[in-house]
């Protein structure tokens, strides 16, 4: 291609072009530095008959012509701009860009204002936020004498560029990038880009930056995509948080683990052009339908209707009885002096506030504090550990950080991100070092007196809640106000949940709703981050401190109770006889803990919810209502409630779940759901959102299971852990409790080996007779194995224990199975599992 | 129609003959040695071209299953058996007016040594092969495919270890070393291996023949579909001999160096029988096979009909049977 009037003499062009005629929409892709339009081949390749795709190759990169001339950000603008004119490029636009191609296509995105259908940009930058250093990498290269010889004389800057993929990339695909810039000659417009960014502002290109800084304010309510690699060393996660403020609607997806160059890394072009076809279309946003004409009362409600109520609203137990405790009324009163005091300190309405602090009366204070004055809570499992703790708080980028010491010194160690508040009054000196801008005591004393700020709109975003998933980085998971209103009353409704309720919250998401029901509530004495450790003693003294009618815990936890039940005295036993009800959720509980928690609750009824972190809870069972439902092939966890739409969406052969939704029973599929109270999305997760949602308006659960002919859904596993043998899908928990059945079988995973679509079946088994290492089971056992399961089975191994997630402790992580199973059977050594 | 099965002598030979004549073919059988089943019966060696062209004489149908399958010997002799033989069948049957041929080959034509999961059939490979019986039967199978003409439909079926009762080569030996006390497991012995019962490879084959046509110039991997770890194929094979399981264990590596200095002194000293171990078996022994069988059973329209259960059944009777005689 040619723009003949470029320059005055006219310049020639390398640019990819499907050459679509008269094209439904058309992707305008640019380069960054030093790549080319190679960058760009999956979105040509993948790109739809009525999408055209065109990647141009910048002047002095590519195979487009060296003009010996420098070309500074303002000429590359006009240059894009005058390519574009050439190509006489019709219809509805959609800029994609890369690296510093953000800057120069953002400026020509608005000079095009007219065709412009969308922005959508990855790992780049228009601005170096304050208090931030710019790249190392570029700073580097820009120091004198360097910027010659790394990226000119050398191909040193490509190479780095290249390195930063992990895994590395293909040796065609690294050549590939190479090709253009074979000589020192060929390579001089790569130290020239590196060259014209501006670092400060008396450069030369400074002020044509800041034109396209103004430009991007003029581009807010345009659709925007921004897809990140966080893993980039270049434009870290601050690049994305600086994009984001400047384009508050654009949806956000971050590729945890990606580097630099994003289309090499993840399927951006997957992506790009699945956004592209649905722009437009309504936002996936779960609940977004549902935002019912109900109106609901905000969760500081009941908190406000107490205020003046000198009942106890909430106690801390310790290690040595009953700890702190609060009434209503003087919590009421903290939490609208802490308001108003993170108003004071400068939290806005809508900033994000991490609360690292475990479950009693500080948590709850700055909970209903935030959410009084319009703040987002970021609420992260302890059970993540330091590194999933540090993971979701990059990802979520809170502003604020509010924590108790072990987390402020975590926060300044591993850098989490936040102005960093502490929960108990510290040293000035430890505060200092820990750079802790406040406490909570002084955001009390601050806010004493002061007016109580505005409260946030029920469609306001409340919330982001991470919590470990059985399988990768924990998701974050964003509700707004008026779902987390609706999740309170189905839970007030189910459980009949009523001012003469008083509980023990040994679960954390429930602990934080007392108020928000005003109930009274204890939280036992135990460790957050491992809930297996509550004793009975504890469980018994929380009760008996508050006279406990209701009782949350996990199933880990239960398991513990019953385990040091021994020790409990008639007046414990007394104190938990006059509990009504038991609610256990977070895992399947096995009927033998129920009837062994039933002796010591003889007055509670069992309650298990099944749910999720993003829809909880969607049904609900007790030990009666499983011994009704008898056998079946999975779990039977209860018939929807009331406030929740259940169906399911049919496996294909290839265990996938295209099926349209139905409710006919024993149809094997994904379980998907729909109420008020589900999830809002998931938080920079586009894509899982987008794919979440699906129909629009519904959550697809990830769980695999199907409705009987009573309506009662019953959980056959997760979809992930779906096994496609040749003769169809299987599912795995019906053929695990069939092998759990066994007298001589303490528990059991099934997992497949092989490639998808011809998977063979593999049971491994924890038998009651402890073994010390893993080993195939004996033949005698292997067949009889094979006999209960009704299926072809193609191994049988007997291990000393299977892996279980940490926070539950009771869901197998079936994953881990499978991959040790596939090396075991394809021939490698025995290893420990 | 009128079928000439090479290799009778052989259990899988035998098996589709008399497959073939239950059914009411007309059948021939052509080997070294008098099979001793009732068939039209032509002796000879497939490495002569005469017997051959006169074994041929008059028939529609060829399965060839005739080959030389020993772990040790020179080159020459499986050059002869295996790609003469086999040339001299494709010629001779093309003279005869054959329309359909079926080649019986082996997984391990496409087999590079390393473990195949839930693996398809793969282009047969002669240089890749690991030892002169896979080398022979790959270049053969290359051949039987490339000659398949408009009127002339070559198939290749690759059967996965074929066992049953009466079967001397996998069964027998197995037994007879579980019986010596020499029977060891190399490594875990978990590698899972895909096996196939006498009577679903026998089936496959015939199916094979009748669909020769529509399927000319395909290789298929046959096998049960029920791949098992190796210890546990061996511990159900010796309990179905009514002979202890086997007790020893010898490390993959120890296998391997033991396989490759019994494989030159065997050479050495011209030894036919076979030596305790290869590397060729060792490897065979501490790595999985198995097999993607969707395609095979689709194209043949065929499903084993005997499960390994059954199967298993039928041995432990024929070796109770065989004890009480």
């Amino acid at each position: 291609m040619i723009t003949p009037k470029l320059d005055g003499i006219g310049r020639t062009w390398h640019v990819l072009d499907n050459g679509v005629i008269d094209p439904a929409v058309t992707l305008l892709c640019v380069h960054g530095n030093p790549t080319w339009s190679y960058l760009w081949r999956d979105m040509l390749a993948r790109a739809d008959p009525r999408v055209r795709v065109v990647a141009v190759d910048q002047l002095e990169m590519g195979f487009s012509e060296r003009t010996g001339m420098t070309r500074r950000l303002q000429q590359r603008v006009d240059d894009l701009c005058a390519l574009t004119d050439q190509l006489e490029l019709s219809g509805p636009i959609v800029t994609v860009a890369h690296d510093w191609g953000g800057p120069i296509s953002l400026g020509w995105a608005a000079r095009h204002r007219a065709q412009l259908e969308g922005v959508v940009l990855t790992n780049t930058a228009v601005h170096q936020p304050p208090g931030s250093r710019a790249p190392a990498l570029i700073r580097m290269a820009r120091l004198p004498g360097v910027l010659q010889l790394v990226c000119v004389q050398t191909p040193a800057f490509i190479q780095a560029t290249l390195e930063l993929s992990r895994p590395r990339l293909a040796k065609p695909v690294r050549d590939a990038y190479h090709a253009p810039y074979r000589s020192a000659q060929r390579r001089a417009g790569i130290g020239a880009f590196v060259q014209d960014i501006p670092l400060d502002q008396s450069h030369p290109s400074a002020e044509a930056l800041d034109g396209i800084v103004a430009d991007v304010a003029t581009l807010r309510d345009i659709p925007a995509l921004l897809l990140w690699g966080p893993s980039d060393p270049v434009f870290s996660d601050i690049y994305l948080r600086d994009l984001e403020a400047r384009l508050p609607r654009a949806d956000v997806h971050r590729f945890v683990g990606v580097s630099h160059l994003v289309p090499e890394e993840a399927d951006v072009a997957g992506v790009v052009h699945e956004w592209v076809a649905r722009r437009g279309a309504p936002s996936t946003s779960t609940s977004q339908s549902l935002v019912a004409p109900v109106s609901r009362a905000p969760a500081w409600a009941a908190l406000d209707r107490r205020a003046g109520d000198a009942d106890l609203a909430m106690i801390e137990m310790t290690d040595h009885g009953i700890g702190r405790s609060i009434s209503f009324a003087a919590l009421d009163a903290d939490v609208r002096r802490v308001a108003a005091g993170l108003v004071e300190h400068g939290v806005a309405r809508g900033d994000r506030v991490a609360l690292l602090i475990p479950p009693g009366i500080d948590l709850t204070v700055c909970l209903y504090a935030c959410w009084r004055m319009g703040a987002v809570v970021v609420v992260v499992d302890a059970g993540l550990g330091a590194r999933g703790i540090s993971r979701a708080l990059k990802s979520a980028t809170p502003r604020h950080l509010i924590g108790i010491p072990r987390a402020l010194t975590a926060a300044r160690l591993l850098g989490w991100p936040g102005r960093r508040i502490s929960s108990v009054a510290m040293p000035a000196g430890v505060a200092r070092s820990l750079a802790v801008s406040t406490t909570l005591d002084e955001l009390r004393a601050r806010g004493e007196g002061r007016p109580v700020p505005p409260t946030p709109t029920d469609s306001d975003p409340a919330a982001v809640i991470f919590t470990s998933g059985a399988t990768g980085p924990a998701k974050g998971v964003s509700y707004r106000h008026h779902q987390l209103q609706a999740q309170r009353d189905v839970l007030a409704r189910v459980y009949d949940i009523n001012a003469d309720d008083r509980f023990v919250a040994a679960f954390a998401p429930f602990a934080l709703y007392g108020p928000a029901m005003g109930v009274p509530s204890v939280v036992p004495d135990m460790s957050v981050t491992a809930p297996g450790t509550l004793r009975a003693v504890a469980l018994a003294e929380a009760a008996e401190a508050i006279g406990a009618s209701l009782v949350f815990a996990s199933p880990a936890a239960l398991a513990n109770v019953i385990a040091t039940a021994g020790d409990l005295t008639p007046r414990h036993r007394e104190a938990l006889a006059k509990v009504r009800l038991l609610l256990s959720a977070g895992a399947p509980v096995p009927s033998s803990v129920l009837r062994a928690v039933a002796e010591i609750m003889p007055n509670a009824e069992a309650h298990t919810p099944y749910g999720m972190t993003e829809v909880l809870p969607v049904s609900d069972i007790t030990p009666a209502g499983i011994e009704a439902a008898g056998a079946g092939n999975g779990v039977c966890v209860g018939r929807p409630l009331a406030e929740v739409s259940v169906a399911i969406s049919p496996l294909d052969v290839d265990g996938h779940a295209t099926g349209e939704l139905t409710t006919h029973a024993d149809a094997t599929g994904e379980v998907c759901v729909q109420a008020a109270h589900v999830k809002d999305g998931y938080d920079k997760l586009w894509v899982v959102q987008h794919d979440s949602a699906q129909p629009p308006y519904w959550h697809r659960s990830g769980d695999v299971g199907h409705l009987d002919d009573q309506g009662r859904l019953w959980i056959e596993g997760r979809m992930i852990h779906i096994i496609t043998t040749a003769n169809g899908p299987v599912t795995p928990v019906g053929i695990e409790q069939a092998v759990e059945s066994m007298a001589e079988v303490g528990h059991a995973a099934l997992v497949g080996v092989g490639p998808a679509g011809t998977q063979q079946l593999v049971v491994v088994v924890v038998p009651i007779e402890r073994r010390r290492r893993p080993d195939l089971a004996p033949v005698a056992l292997a067949e009889r194995v094979r006999a209960v399961a009704g299926v072809d089975i193609a191994a049988v191994f007997v291990v000393p224990a299977l892996p279980v997630d940490k926070r539950h402790n009771s869901k197998i992580d079936r994953s881990r199975v499978a991959k040790w199973a596939s090396a075991v059977l394809a021939g490698g050594r025995m290893r420990a599992l | 129609m009128r079928v000439l099965v090479t290799g009778a002598t052989s259990l899988l030979g035998g098996a589709v003959a008399q497959r073939l004549q239950a059914r009411g073919d007309h059948v021939t059988v052509f080997q070294r040695r008098p099979s001793g089943l009732g068939f039209r019966e032509v002796l000879g060696d497939v490495a002569d071209r005469s017997a051959v062209d006169a074994a041929l004489a008059g028939v529609d149908v060829a399965i060839h299953a005739a080959a030389r399958v020993s772990v040790v010997g020179p080159w020459s002799a499986f050059a002869e058996t295996n790609i003469t033989g086999t040339t001299n069948m494709l010629d001779a049957a093309r003279t005869a007016g054959v329309t359909r041929f079926v080649y019986v080959s082996s997984p391990s034509v496409a087999n590079a040594g390393k473990s195949l999961v839930g693996a398809p059939a793969g282009p047969a490979d002669p240089d890749s092969a690991r030892d002169n019986y896979s080398r022979s039967k790959a270049s053969a199978e290359l051949l039987a495919l490339a000659a398949a003409t408009s009127g002339f439909s070559v198939v290749a079926v690759r059967p996965h270890l074929v066992w049953g009762p009466g079967d001397t080569q996998l069964v027998g030996r197995i037994v007879s070393r579980a019986r010596e006390g020499r029977l060891a497991v190399i490594g875990s012995g978990a590698a899972l291996i895909d096996t196939t019962y006498i009577d679903n490879a026998a089936d496959a084959i015939v199916a094979a023949a009748d669909r020769a046509g529509e399927l000319s110039g395909r290789a298929l991997v046959v096998s049960n579909g029920q791949p098992r770890p190796v210890r546990e194929l061996l511990n159900r094979i010796a309990l179905a001999a009514g002979l202890e399981p086997p007790r020893l264990r010898v490390p993959v590596g120890v296998a391997r160096a033991a396989g490759a200095v019994l494989e030159r002194a065997w050479a050495g000293l011209r030894r036919e029988d076979d030596p305790p171990i290869t590397r060729f078996l060792a490897e065979q022994l501490s790595t999985a096979h198995w097999f993607d069988q969707r395609e095979t059973r689709e194209a043949l329209g065929w499903q084993p009909s005997v499960d390994l259960d059954e199967g298993f059944a039928r041995l432990e009777s024929w070796f109770l049977a065989r004890r009480n005689r």
